[in-house]
């Protein structure tokens, strides 16, 4: 999905300059924990997230991540922008909740980043089921 | 005044983009989200998709299946002879020419400049509807790829995967230190940057870098979070990048407990930054392929990671 469908989509902004619009993103993950973002994302996620400061583009920059929507109307500070051009990362805003950011996007297609091993085993020790 | 000669570049752009239309497929253009209006809109309504959606045309689809093609050109019409109530169904032009989505760019081209139309529904060998392409998505695919090669091209001059084939010795190794303030938020990750852009210029393939740049982030998040500041040193070597992330102290008292997924000792502020769940660690050791972890408190902590050039395949937290 391009990130001008996702604009549309969402009915978002869009935060950071020289964005290329025609970027694709191949599937989407909503999270407020780095560590989090780092471990259930892939290369070419379109991360959400409710958290502003300048780590979240660097934890993209290291998971790959090249686009982020910010969701609940929360705009980052001039540091977040600064930063997310300088790394060629483009930011987005979305007046929705995060579950309804996602959901319009997930209802349009776009798929989630799948299951991870890391979750499955967890589940398994858990419920001990296969 | 005659035109200027072009030069071997332009030359070889043009023949690049010339290549480019017969390479890219109708789907590599096109728009995958298509808005579709039903022979039963009014006119009215058909204006209304237009203007909200910033288009200039839709297909017209009936029970699933596409009937016809109406753009804007129609809606002047219909404007100009006081139709706005009549139905799209008697406006639009039925059995539209379509693309398949797995053809050569160049046919499309062939039918733009033949036909005059201003858009072409897409659909797959089975017959779905799967996109919509119009003139401009044509040069901006282009022009994206274009884009995307020269960057390529670009990293390709950079990079240094040479080294280990030019240098003659027994043993070639690469070394990179980069130091790590403790406290310092603002610059947190930035060692970690420069560590990834590097592994990308050695030419390492794009998986293991990704891998070797989370293990990298978590650790230096650590040294910024808990220490007053150490280093983070990676090895290359053509076979693994080792890397070390070492700080002086306090130290970790129960190393175990450290690594329980979920086990924090991170202050609130920490957290409210999306950072001192507990995950690092964890994180860490489904990334890389061998961990040691040795602390002594009031001394300092010292992370071994080892990451194999030849585990490509396995992709990044998997454990």
């Amino acid at each position: 999905m391009k990130l001008r469908e996702v604009l549309q989509l969402i009915e978002g902004k869009v935060l950071t300059r020289n964005t290329d619009l025609d970027l694709e993103v191949k599937m989407g993950c909503g999270a407020d924990l780095m560590s989090d973002v780092l471990a259930f994302t892939h290369e070419g996620t379109l991360l959400m997230s409710g958290l502003t400061n300048p780590q979240v583009v660097r934890t993209a920059e290291m998971a790959g991540i090249q686009a982020i929507v910010f969701v609940r109307g929360k705009i980052p500070p001039p540091e977040t922008i600064a930063l997310a051009e300088e790394k060629g990362i483009a930011l987005l805003a979305s007046k929705y909740t995060m579950f309804e950011t996602c959901g319009r996007l997930y209802r349009a297609g776009l798929p989630s980043c799948g299951l991870f091993e890391s979750s499955l085993k967890r589940w398994r020790e858990f419920f001990g089921e296969e | 005044m005659s035109t200027p000669p072009s030069t071997p570049e332009q030359k070889r752009e043009i023949t690049r983009l010339q290549e480019l239309v017969y390479e890219l497929r109708v789907r590599d253009a096109m728009t995958t989200r298509v808005i579709t209006v039903t022979p039963q809109t009014t006119i009215a309504e058909f204006r209304e998709v237009l203007r909200a959606n910033r288009i200039s045309g839709t297909p017209v689809v009936d029970e699933g299946q596409m009937v016809g093609i109406i753009s804007i050109e129609d809606l002047i019409k219909a404007l100009a002879a006081g139709q706005m109530n009549a139905t799209v169904g008697e406006k639009m032009t039925p059995r539209p020419v379509t693309l398949y989505d797995d053809e050569p760019l160049i046919h499309a081209v062939g039918k733009f400049s033949s036909l005059g139309y201003g858009r072409f529904p897409v659909i797959n060998r089975q017959g779905d509807l799967v996109g919509i392409l119009v003139q401009g998505d044509i040069v901006r695919a282009l022009l994206r790829r274009l884009e995307i090669e020269y960057h390529e091209e670009e990293v390709r001059r950079y990079r240094a995967s040479h080294i280990f084939e030019d240098i003659l010795a027994d043993q070639v190794t690469l070394r990179f230190r980069y130091q790590v303030i403790g406290g310092d938020f603002e610059r947190a990750g930035e060692a970690s940057s420069r560590l990834k852009k590097t592994l990308s210029r050695l030419g390492i393939h794009p998986r293991i870098v990704r891998r070797v740049a989370i293990a990298a982030y978590e650790a230096e998040m650590n040294i910024v979070i808990y220490t007053d500041g150490g280093e983070l040193v990676a090895e290359v070597d053509p076979k693994r990048v080792y890397l070390v992330a070492l700080d002086q102290g306090p130290g970790i008292p129960d190393i175990q407990k450290a690594m329980e997924p979920g086990f924090s000792t991170a202050p609130e502020w920490v957290r409210e930054m999306g950072f001192g769940a507990g995950m690092g660690l964890p994180n860490i050791q489904n990334c890389t392929d061998e961990m040691r972890l040795e602390s002594t408190v009031g001394v300092g902590t010292r992370l071994e990671m080892v990451i194999y050039l030849d585990s490509e395949a396995r992709p990044c937290s998997p454990g």
